[in-house]
């Protein structure tokens, strides 16, 4: 093949994706490094997309999933994105599970002006101090599930409180917040010890001892997955949970809850999916379809993944067209169902109502569950908009 | 602390340091003897994790675990024979890149056979409650591991010091070349001590079934604790590591203790900095034996000048085919090759192993981030400062490092890019702590992707040639004689050590300006620029390409960040199968792609 004609058929390619027959919506993710939380997050998206494509697709067209591996790491990860912008021509960009990547490719969604809905990332930051016109976001934040659980905690009455997170910027900030949040509603509350475990490298055992050694009355954690795994083992064997109630973030999620089974400790106050008890008319809809679809029950990524895709499908139909201006704006304000039950995505700081369910841990069948719990809309759990305004600087 | 708080949490350090010591032992033993740095050995501990929760689902625990060690200790056996045992002639360090390969491989392996979720295993039978110790409740299981960590170390040092094998054992670890001259199977003695080490490997992590879930993030956290173990308490010295493992154990225990947790995201470097700059060798090392035979560079013959000027001006091109993600990618494996070259400055002439070399990556990084961001600097100011900042870093470690040799010299470098790593992890309030830092892009006419392209290839290309030059100078021939016998350029009046600290500090320099431009080519930073794996990444790119050729890391860089791109795009299990491709590689071409490359063009 000679060099005009490779210039040729390089020029061919370009237009032919150019003037491509879908709507692709480029998500990029970490798949190998979280994909306890992730496979089922893909089942979610790729079960949404057939429903959508069953329904017509949008703006007349099919609608496409172009899933990447983001590698789990922030320079990666804007490297992925610029490949789905750039090369696939991708109409929003999706995804990213951690705080860091998230930030990272928030921040090329606005130099490069594309649209990014992030849908996993907890950190308030993404909305808030690091906030920009184009970036909008699915789950509750940290901040949000922090409060969900602070009127459960404040009617306890409890003085002597310990706390335990992750030492990286979701636990640290879920701290801040719980503190902040829970002084305000129980003035008397002392916080009387603090342990902060390197993420994924928690010495449970050493770190209960210390718990122990302060005499809370009770405990406020924000650790998740093997981290959490070893702690309530630690605890449950040295008996610091038995005079002590813990509030834990995340905990009902099936992602965490599942590895526990039969040693699931049993009252704790946490946020979370109970997926088998919700009967809402939105809920069984979705659960029948996931498990016709994949054979296997939804955790809560399948929810995510499956409402994230959901949501640009729904910003294509009212924007009307796949300009990254309209979107955002057809983004701001929409309002649409979910599984959750509906929700509308905040104008003022382009968060997303969904919220999250809080209850309590229990042993049922020798599995954990969550017990006494009820759906805490994100809508109710948000600072001020002037705060919100502030923090933004708009 | 109260009295009784002390004790318990001094028994929580000796349960800590004794699943420390099962794996450190094993590390210790396969360094000693056959040198080689087993970046697999966290991988080798996993495996033994999962192949007990599964086992022990099937027979019971305490039937599961010895099944689980035979198990590990039976593939180490399978990995020494068939794959370390092709390239024990190859350049040193090589190794290690299979390692690392394997490292990849065996995590995709475990996914793909115990799929995502972390797997909690059982509580071992008759060990699942707890006592009381002073009031409190401490677990019985960890009273077991306490007893079990000096039980292992008697055996071993029995092993070591009574047995015929043993002896033989140390006598490899003193001069494995003289123990083959006296007519001992060398091959037999590879093969059973990276077994027995796999196996204790295989060990560490079965008994760590009752404590923690089987996870598929443990491998890389664990090794890099088994290696400052090792480290601190002298390399090939089981004692050593046995009284290291006591150490740190400790006073980790002992940090949480007394409320100061978030130490413990770098406790044990912290102690391993500190050790190695009292004591060279660790606490009861002694100086390792030199291995015979230092390694070449190739000098700049006219096929490679002509060879690069034909790929800058296809570089130079390159724009007019693609304004797109083309450039994206080319503007990563440029900066990544001004990485690995400067690294090739330590590793190739220098003789001095870094695993530590994104400190100044990092510290470039967040340098240009600081400076445009709190500093106001302008954007071409900010990049072109930035690389003191790495300079200055290196100024300072390099000062330490050079006084050591071999792998405590490359740990110190380890360490200290750690304690790096962490205050930009800790430090909130300026470095943004996990986060990091957003906004960091150039200035206006520098912005598009084009433009930014222009730039990183112009620096980069031009810090390149400039540390090529450097090799070739009369600077860089010392510095080889310096690697090759230290005693004898003293001897003709080269001061070694400020020699060295001074390719140390032009190393750092040219990392730090890769770093400023990664910062600049991404918008942001995280102190992921900082962290081990970008190291490693350098490390494999350089050996990748061939250390012992000049031109070697710029092909291992190229090939590597388009591997992961590429891959990571088409194939699910891509991690595997770079750890694949590096396999072959490594197989194929013992002497890096551009050693291949070389012999090719010399044919």
């Amino acid at each position: 093949m000679t060099y005009k004609s490779m210039l040729g058929l390089l020029f061919l390619l370009s237009v032919s994706s150019a003037f491509g027959q879908t709507v692709k919506i480029g998500e990029l993710n970490s798949y190998k490094v979280f994909a306890a939380f992730l496979e089922p997050y893909k089942k979610g998206m790729e079960l949404a997309v057939e429903e959508v494509n069953a329904g017509g697709g949008v703006l007349g067209r099919k609608l496409e999933l172009v899933v990447r591996d983001d590698g789990g790491t922030p320079g990666d990860a804007v490297r992925v994105a610029e490949e789905l912008i750039a090369r696939e021509k991708a109409n929003v960009l999706m995804g990213t599970f951690a705080s860091n990547v998230g930030l990272a490719v928030a921040n090329l969604a606005a130099q490069r002006k594309v649209l990014f809905i992030a849908s996993e990332p907890l950190t308030d930051k993404i909305v808030w101090e690091n906030g920009n016109r184009y970036t909008f976001r699915l789950r509750p934040s940290t901040y949000m599930q922090t409060a969900m659980l602070v009127p459960e905690a404040a009617k306890l009455k409890k003085k002597r409180w310990a706390i335990v997170y992750p030492n990286y910027e979701y636990g640290q900030s879920a701290t801040a917040s719980f503190k902040k949040l829970l002084r305000q509603a129980q003035p008397d509350a002392e916080f009387v010890a603090e342990q902060a475990p390197a993420l994924g490298k928690i010495d449970a055992g050493a770190v209960v001892q210390a718990l122990a050694e302060a005499r809370p009355d009770a405990i406020f954690s924000s650790l998740f997955a093997a981290d959490l795994q070893k702690f309530v083992r630690e605890g449950n064997t040295r008996g610091l949970f038995k005079n002590t109630v813990v509030f834990n973030l995340l905990a009902g999620e099936p992602e965490y809850l599942d590895t526990l089974k039969d040693e699931t400790p049993e009252g704790w106050w946490v946020t979370g999916y109970p997926w088998s008890e919700i009967n809402t008319p939105e809920h069984k809809t979705f659960r029948d379809a996931y498990q016709k679809r994949w054979k296997d029950y939804p955790r809560q990524g399948s929810v995510v993944g499956y409402t994230a895709v959901h949501a640009a499908a729904e910003a294509f139909k009212k924007a009307k067209s796949v300009e990254t201006e309209k979107l955002i704006e057809a983004l701001k304000g929409l309002q649409m169902q979910t599984p959750f039950g509906p929700i509308l995505w905040r104008a003022v700081d382009h968060q997303s109502t969904m919220g999250a369910y809080v209850g309590q841990l229990a042993r049922k069948g020798g599995k954990g569950a969550m017990v006494n719990w009820r759906y805490a809309d994100g809508a109710k759990y948000q600072p001020s908009d002037g705060e919100i305004r502030a923090l933004r600087k708009e | 602390m109260s009295g009784s708080a002390v004790l318990l949490q001094f028994l929580n350090g000796l349960a800590g340091a004794s699943s420390l010591f099962l794996v450190a032992a094993g590390l210790s033993l396969i360094f000693g003897v056959s040198r080689i740095v087993n970046f697999a050995h966290g991988s080798l501990y996993m495996l033994g994790m999962y192949l007990a929760v599964w086992l022990s689902a099937k027979v019971g625990f305490w039937a599961g675990v010895p099944l689980a060690v035979l198990a590990v200790g039976a593939f180490g056996a399978l990995v020494e024979r068939l794959l370390l045992r092709r390239i024990y002639r190859a350049p040193e360090l090589l190794q290690l890149l299979a390692t690392f390969a394997l490292v990849l491989v065996i995590k995709d392996f475990a996914l793909w056979a115990w799929g995502p979720e972390d797997m909690l295993g059982p509580r071992a039978p008759g060990l699942t409650g707890a006592v009381t110790i002073a009031g409190r409740q401490f677990p019985q299981y960890d009273l077991f591991l306490i007893a079990l960590g000096p039980a292992v170390f008697a055996f071993l040092h029995v092993l070591l010091t009574k047995t015929r094998f043993g002896i033989l054992i140390r006598a490899a670890t003193e001069d494995r070349e003289m123990v083959g001259a006296l007519g001992v199977d060398q091959w037999w003695l590879f093969t059973t001590v990276f077994a027995l080490g796999a196996a204790l490997a295989g060990l560490g992590g079965a008994l760590a079934v009752p404590r923690e879930p089987a996870n598929l993030e443990i491998d890389l956290a664990l090794v890099s604790d088994a290696f400052v173990v090792v480290v601190v308490g002298g390399m090939g010295s089981i004692p050593g590591a046995f009284l290291a493992a006591l150490l740190i154990g400790e006073i980790k225990a002992f940090c949480i203790g007394l409320g100061y947790s978030e130490i413990t995201l770098v406790a044990e470097f912290i102690v391993m900095a500190v050790v190695l700059v009292l004591r060279p060798w660790g606490l009861l090392g002694r100086p390792l034996a030199e291995v015979r035979g230092g390694p070449l560079t190739e000098g700049f013959g006219f096929a490679s000048r002509k060879l690069m000027l034909i790929v800058i001006v296809a570089l130079a091109i390159a724009p007019l085919l693609s304004d797109g993600y083309a450039l994206v990618l080319l503007t990563d494996m440029l900066v990544f090759a001004l990485f690995a070259v400067s690294l090739h400055l330590l590793l190739g002439p220098g003789g001095m192993v870094s695993f530590g070399h994104a400190a100044y990556f990092g510290l470039g990084a967040y340098a240009a981030a600081l400076l445009l961001l709190r500093w106001r600097l302008p954007m071409e100011l900010a990049l072109l400062a930035a690389p003191l900042a790495a300079a200055a870093g290196a100024a300072l470690f390099g000062w330490f490092c050079v006084r050591l040799s071999g792998i405590y010299l490359a740990m110190l470098t380890l360490a200290f890019a750690q304690i790096v790593w962490s205050i930009a992890f800790q430090w909130d309030a300026v470095t943004g702590g996990s986060n990091g830092l957003v906004g960091i892009w150039p200035a206006p006419w520098l912005a598009s992707r084009t433009a930014y392209y222009f730039v990183t290839l112009a620096l980069c290309a031009g810090a390149i040639a400039c540390l090529w030059r450097i090799v070739a100078s009369p600077f860089g021939y010392a510095l080889r004689g310096c690697r090759d016998s230290p005693l004898r350029a003293e001897a003709i009046g080269i001061d070694v050590r400020s020699l060295q600290w001074t390719a140390f500090i032009v190393a750092g320099t040219f990392a730090g300006l890769a770093g400023a431009l990664f910062a600049f080519s991404k918008g942001s930073i995280s102190p992921e620029t900082l962290s081990v794996p970008r190291s490693v990444d350098g490390l494999v790119m350089v050996l990748l390409g061939g250390v012992q050729t000049l031109t070697g890391p710029v092909w291992g860089a190229a090939l590597f960040t388009w591997l992961e791109d590429a891959v990571s795009r088409e194939i699910a299990y891509w991690r595997a199968a770079i750890g694949a491709v590096i396999l072959l590689l490594v197989l194929a071409f013992p002497q890096g792609i551009g050693g291949a490359f070389k012999r090719w063009f010399s044919r």
